[in-house]
């Protein structure tokens, strides 16, 4: 209470102040008792009675009409004190919401990090940026007993939470397949089984999933509905899509996911990306793959991880800083 | 003054009458005009729901004079359809007036003592206590 009545006494004096002198001073003095009322919650009501009191301490003489009108003022500011309360509280709230979200964030990016692994004769670079707090791409490496590589490259639709929680579960899913290699197409079909059952047929979800064996330089891929990626041969320096059938995971309990392959030589390319990087939107307009493959191009000198980490720049910018989707993209280079 | 007066709800004018006998209440207790302007609102909302929601019923004050308290009890009571959900009805925001900061959850903010007992089907009861400082 002393706070208060501090400020009580200063209301009633900067009043004074004013009424007798006009002085700016105290006009200056009151917006910062404003200030520091809104902090302590004091509601208008409360302000406009402190008033009333302080006028009827320095004069003795107010007009009935006058103290009645402001009566009448302090009745319409009642609504007004419990409207500023509610924002207190759901300001409150939005801090809560906002920490938790952070914690989650920081969990998620415990649970799905991986590690780029390190391949004789092929350069990996990986750059994967979530739109919002919460990344609803997931990006996965593992390395076999025998040496070869999987890369796993899912993307939910939508964002935030409800995303974040299904990545979750593709990653606990993927964990729990049999750990003896298991081609694309087998992995598919199973992650399309756990999906089937425990997703809300309204989440979306695609998935590129690709074996690289690095002593015959094999590429296995298959893709269930995935965001087609772009095979680069050196030898014509032509850009290749990899085009692929195979359903969105989880649209039916049975279905299966064609197995290609490819060789890849020395100087070519595999670009790996989420509809984050292809459907970026610049102004009201959509960029086409054709810009994306113009903007890999101008980067292709680069080692793998510097050229990943320039495309995405440049792409960045070109959003104004504010990525609209989850972005993730993986080159490999020979 | 007798402890116990009530106001029959029916018509939107009752909510004036009865904001009118809570507040003559609340200043003869002793309450000073922010309390009273605080007082009358709360009634009008729970008033108002028993008008908009219920048709018909009651608010009824009641004044509580302990050893060193004094205060106004405040119950709005009807047999109205009562209300499924009172927890979603108490979050902030929840209100079909739009308004920040209006409704039931205004009322709790308002007063000192808040409760509320529903039964869907047969009615409903709020109770609200603001005590004198
Ligand atoms: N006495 C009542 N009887 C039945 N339903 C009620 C009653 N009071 C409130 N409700 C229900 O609770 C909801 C929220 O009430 P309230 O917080 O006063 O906000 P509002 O009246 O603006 O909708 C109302 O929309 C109504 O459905
Ligand atoms: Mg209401």
């Amino acid at each position: 209470m002393d706070a208060i009545d501090i400020q009580e006494d200063s209301y009633k004096d900067l009043l004074k102040l004013y009424i007798d002198t006009e002085d700016e001073k105290a006009l200056y003095g009151a917006e910062k008792i404003s200030k520091s009322f809104i902090k302590q919650g004091i509601t208008p009501e409360e302000i406009v009675n402190l008033h009333i009191q302080s006028l009827q301490e320095m004069y003795d003489d107010m007009p009935q009409a006058y103290l009645r009108g402001l009566d009448f003022l302090l009745e319409t500011m009642i609504s007004y004190g419990l409207a500023l309360q509610e924002y207190q509280t759901l300001r409150e709230k939005q801090l809560e919401i906002k920490s938790e979200l952070k914690i989650a964030a920081g969990m998620q990016k415990t649970l799905l990090a991986t590690t780029v692994p390190v391949v004789e004769n092929l350069q990996i670079g990986v750059v994967s940026v979530a739109a919002h707090q919460m990344n609803g791409d997931y990006h996965h490496f593992i390395t076999g007993k025998n040496g070869d590589i999987g890369i796993a490259l899912a993307d939910v639709r939508g964002k935030g939470i409800p995303a974040a929680l299904c990545m979750s579960m593709i990653k606990y899913a993927m964990d729990s397949l049999p750990e003896d290699t298991m081609g694309p197409n087998k992995i598919l079909k199973n992650l399309n089984r756990v999906v089937e059952k425990n997703v809300d047929p309204s989440m979306f979800i695609t998935m590129f999933y690709a074996q690289y064996f690095p002593q015959t330089s094999k590429f296995l891929f298959s893709s269930a509905g995935h965001e087609p990626g772009f095979y680069y041969h050196g030898d014509t320096k032509n850009f290749e899509e990899l085009k692929t059938k195979g359903l969105v995971l989880g649209v039916t309990s049975e279905t299966d996911y064609p197995e290609y392959e490819r060789t890849i030589k020395e100087g070519d390319m595999i670009v790996l990306l989420t509809d984050g990087v292809t459907e970026c939107r610049y102004g009201d307009n959509f960029l086409s793959r054709e810009e994306v493959l113009e903007v890999i191009q101008q980067h292709m000198h680069l080692p793998a991880q510097e050229m990943a980490e320039k495309v995405y720049k440049h792409f960045e910018r070109l959003q104004n800083f504010h990525l609209r989707d989850d972005f993730t993209l993986i080159i490999l280079k020979k | 003054m007798e402890p116990h007066s009530f106001i029959g709800i029916k018509k939107e004018w009752d909510i004036v009458g009865a904001r009118q006998l809570g507040r003559e209440i609340a200043r003869k207790l002793g309450f000073g005009t922010v309390d009273q302007a605080r007082i009358a609102t709360a009634i009008s909302e729970i008033a108002r729901n028993i008008y908009l929601y219920a048709e018909d019923g009651k608010v009824t004050f009641e004044t509580i004079e302990g050893m060193n308290h004094k205060g106004l009890r405040i119950i709005a009571s009807d047999n109205g359809p009562g209300i499924d959900n009172i927890s979603q009805v108490m979050e902030d925001g929840y209100t079909t007036s739009g308004g920040l900061g209006a409704g039931l959850p205004g009322v709790k903010r308002l007063m000192d003592e808040f409760d509320i007992q529903s039964e869907v089907g047969k009615g409903t009861i709020v109770t609200a206590v603001k005590w004198l400082r």
